[in-house]
């Protein structure tokens, strides 16, 4: 499904797009990473990962074209198994991985994936974003990481299906550009944690049968019906927004709507809603801390009207001194 | 974020207008500050777009780079930004102030007092965001170790003059920003978060556009309303009616705008460079200064809401008083001015990659200490910061009920009062639990006796209220007699901390000369690191 359309059809287009600057830069990094088929690569990947085995010299790069991803991660699969067998350096550009959500298949393409002449695998995962003097932006890595462990575990299945079963890395190789230059410089970054948390996430995930079960008879995402339908269509699908969800979903402009149109605390920041306790909505807690409502007993509501208290005491008589302020409109 | 702050934001939403969060100013803001709104090409590291910059918010410098991914172009942009920000930090440092220091002197290792100069005021940088504080760091990274013809004339792409001085001030100015309650580089956004609570959240209050909407919305509109268009609405070219602060761009305008504008300045370059006679020249370089000209007034359009968004997010700072502390903070930022500014003056290289491990570790420690420091000062200074305390259970306040002089069992028995508060707060208080009050500014120190629940009246069982006994131990004086003033009175409104006023520095490392081999060893002579190595993509 195209959430961005959905979202422009919702009324609340989504802000996502990518500067042409940065595409271009980002492409051009990855070609240079991966040229001469990958020399430079598999020399990162054999510093970083693999000293101990003999130097690659020319890795193969196996030809991974196919129709439909069916077809490409069939292909890869394939190519994965001659690679283990043939003992030698092989750099998979952009191979295509199957994985499991929810009951549908999910197709995956990782920047590249090298077989080591062990026969084990490592996902190489190759980011435009500058390590300056060995070090890169903590959220960014952490995002690249999160990537890469969905990379892992999709190896893991293909892996299970051969015999004997190849090890796939733990510690995936994250190719940057080193400080200002568009040379590569690589590090290795252990996603054992994150491999288990999406593990565990995607094991927990509703099916998606599920999911559709529980709508309505006729339920249809078409962007281009009319906004009303459109958006009764999407309220059936129960979400809770949280100001996360601005960074990664297309949607999440018009769940913040609704989120804040209903008055949820969530709309804040998750951290709120547990230290409100059963007081989901911005009228409950505030007519909880003024005392017009909720039981005096429930620790949450008790410590409400104490922060009320204290707040209105340390500001008494402060109100309406905020006087008009010179200087021009923001924007 | 406390309850306090959740109640304040729940409270914006409810009234569509941002809340108070604290009733002082807890930042010290110059008379005269530096605002400085850079934009950066998306993609790449350390590539300027171009910037606005000046302390006269009604006559702005404006820098562009009309191709950023021309070094020269690049160079030329930072050797302009030296030539604005370098005069600001020199007038600073001119003015000076005795002022005395303890060293240990290193022929007697005696703590000695020794008198020096201190800058009578430091420059202060204000960028929009927290973004803009990192790129002011990479910015200082990018050009502290290039070298000048004059330093080396071997270098094979030279920096012009005061680059690499102005990379040494930015990288200063960058670490310095780590410390809290620093305020020599400031984020608007941060500063003013720290003073309001807006109804949305705070990953949402870092679009300076919409935090000043809630703040100080336009007449007949509700803060949050102004705040949903400052940061969505689109003119009808699909570009954003108010600007992201930056550095990053709007992709929208990268492609849409910018990317074909960058196009014709490109092309009427080359046609420029293959021009066969005088006359045809002229005309291409008129197509090259009207091409330039197109991207500088791309980039005024971006940075100039977000210049004018800046010093109306300061006027609305400047209408809080300051904090009694702030003044006491900037001293130390004038310190760490001053310091920098004799490390340049006495040629000492500029700072390294890496910082060694006792710089290292000393630059943690200090963090910790001015992170407490500022937390406690915070309380002192705002009742609003007290209450979240109070609630947290780190603080009480209450009206003192009952005095009763008591001596401590010496020789010499001293004044030990022992006082009584009632109070409705519930502070945690341990045995023997040290409590601090100021007492004319400096902290007075009492020890807590016993909770007294209960008293004859019997409200207090209803409201929470209780009393406490505690002991007073200090700043009464040498006397027998406590000194007039230090002990308080029946009927006195008193407010204990349960944690420290002043903090004290924690275990002192070794010199650097003297670093263990666990730690690395000794670092060595400071040296000059070499610059980056220019490759072929910096050279167009």
């Amino acid at each position: 499904m195209n959430k961005a359309a959905l979202a422009s059809s919702l009324g609340s287009p989504s802000a996502f797009g990518q500067s042409q600057f940065a595409f271009m830069r980002g492409n051009a990094f990855e070609a240079r990473v991966k040229a001469d088929g990958g020399a430079e690569l598999l020399r990162l990947v054999h510093e970083k990962l693999d000293a101990g085995s003999e130097p690659p010299v020319a890795g193969l790069v196996p030809d991974l074209a196919a129709v439909g991803p069916e077809g490409r991660a069939a292909r890869t699969a394939l190519a994965l198994r001659e690679a283990t067998e043939a003992g030698a350096w092989t750099l998979l550009d952009h191979p295509m991985l199957a994985l499991d959500v929810a009951g549908s298949p999910a197709y995956l393409e990782p920047d590249a994936v090298v077989v080591h002449p062990d026969g084990s695998w490592t996902v190489v995962e190759i980011k435009s974003f500058p390590m300056l003097d060995g070090s890169a932006d903590a959220a960014k890595v952490g995002a690249a990481a999160r990537q890469s462990a969905v990379y892992v575990l999709a190896l893991e299945r293909v892996a299970d299906r051969l015999t004997p079963a190849p090890e796939v890395r733990h510690s995936v190789l994250l190719v940057c550009p080193k400080d200002f230059s568009n040379l590569p410089t690589a590090s290795a970054v252990d996603v054992r944690k994150q491999r288990s948390v999406t593990r565990r996430q995607l094991d927990r995930l509703t099916r998606i049968e599920d999911i559709a079960d529980a709508l309505p008879e006729g339920t249809c995402f078409a962007p281009d019906l009319p906004t009303p339908d459109l958006t009764a269509a999407v309220e059936s699908v129960p979400a809770t927004y949280a100001p996360e969800c601005l960074s990664t979903c297309e949607l999440a402009f018009h769940c913040r709507d609704r989120s804040r149109t209903e008055g949820a605390v969530t709309s804040l920041g998750r951290s709120l809603r547990a230290e409100l306790g059963g007081l989901t909505t911005v009228d409950d807690v505030l007519s909880a801390a003024r005392g017009d409502s909720g039981d005096p007993a429930d620790p949450a509501v008790a410590a409400l009207r104490r922060a009320a208290e204290l707040r209105a005491e340390a500001l008494g008589g402060r109100e309406g001194l905020r006087s008009e302020v010179p200087g021009r409109t923001p924007c | 974020m406390s309850l306090i702050t959740t109640l304040a934001r729940l409270e914006a939403v409810d009234t569509g207008r941002a809340q108070p969060l604290a009733t002082v100013r807890h930042r010290h803001l110059s008379e005269r500050p530096l605002v400085f709104v850079p934009l950066t090409t998306a993609g790449e590291a350390g590539a300027p777009l171009g910037a606005l910059v000046g302390t006269d918010r009604d006559a702005p410098r404006l820098l562009v780079v009309p191709q950023p991914r021309d070094r020269d172009l690049r160079f030329a942009f930072l050797a302009e930004l030296a030539g604005v920000v370098l005069p600001y930090i020199d007038a600073c440092g001119e003015d000076v102030e005795a002022a005395e220091r303890t060293e240990t002197d290193p022929e007697t290792g005696k703590r000695v007092k020794v008198e020096v100069e201190l800058c009578a005021d430091a420059p202060q940088l204000i960028v929009p965001s927290r973004a803009g504080i990192e790129f002011v760091r990479l910015l200082g990274r990018s050009m502290r170790f290039r070298r000048t013809a004059e330093q080396d004339p071997e270098t094979p792409h030279p920096a012009p003059p005061h680059v690499p001085l102005l990379g040494r001030w930015l990288t200063h100015y960058g670490e310095r920003a780590r410390v809290p309650g620093s305020a020599l580089l400031l984020a608007l956004t941060d500063v003013v978060s720290r003073h309001w609570a807006t109804g949305q959240s705070s990953l949402e209050d870092q679009h300076l556009g919409a935090l000043l909407a809630w703040i100080d919305p336009p007449e007949n509109e509700s803060g949050a309303e102004a705040a949903l268009r400052a940061e969505l609405r689109r003119d009808a070219k699909g570009q954003l009616l108010c600007p992201p602060a930056g550095p990053a761009t709007d992709p929208a305008f990268d492609n849409k705008l910018l990317a074909p504008a960058i196009e014709r300045y490109d092309r009427a370059r080359t046609a420029l460079a293959a021009a066969e006679d005088g006359l045809q020249a002229d005309d291409r370089l008129g197509e090259l200064t009207a091409a330039e000209r197109e991207i500088r007034e791309l980039v005024d359009s971006r940075t100039r809401p977000t210049w004018d968004a800046v010093w109306h997010g300061l006027d609305l700072l400047r209408t809080l008083p300051e904090g009694t502390h702030a003044a006491d903070r900037w001293t130390r930022d004038r310190w760490s001015f001053t310091g920098h500014r004799d490390r340049v003056l006495a040629g000492e290289p500029p700072q390294p990659r890496r910082d060694d491990a006792v710089t290292a570790a000393n630059k943690l420690a200090t963090r910790e200490r001015e992170q407490a420091r500022l937390e406690a000062q915070e309380a002192l200074d705002d009742p609003l910061v007290m209450a979240g305390r109070r609630l947290a259970g780190e603080a009480f306040a209450g009206e003192v009920t009952d005095i009763v002089m008591a001596y401590s069992e010496s020789k010499r028995p001293s004044p030990r009062p022992l006082v009584t508060i009632r109070t409705d707060d519930r502070p945690h208080l341990a045995e023997r639990a040290k409590v601090y009050r100021s007492l004319g500014g400096k902290p007075q120190a009492a020890e807590f006796v016993e909770y007294v629940e209960g008293e004859a009246d019997g409200a207090d069982i209803d409201t929470g209220g209780r009393s406490i006994v505690l002991r007073i131990v200090d700043k009464m004086g040498r006397g027998k007699e406590p000194e007039s003033g230090s002990v308080p009175e029946k009927g006195d409104l008193v407010c204990f901390t349960l944690f420290e006023h002043e903090q004290r520095g924690g275990a002192k490392l070794p010199d650097p000369e003297d670093t263990p081999w666990t730690h690395g060893g000794p670092p060595g002579e400071a040296t000059h690191p070499p610059a980056d190595p220019v490759t072929e993509e910096d050279v167009l």
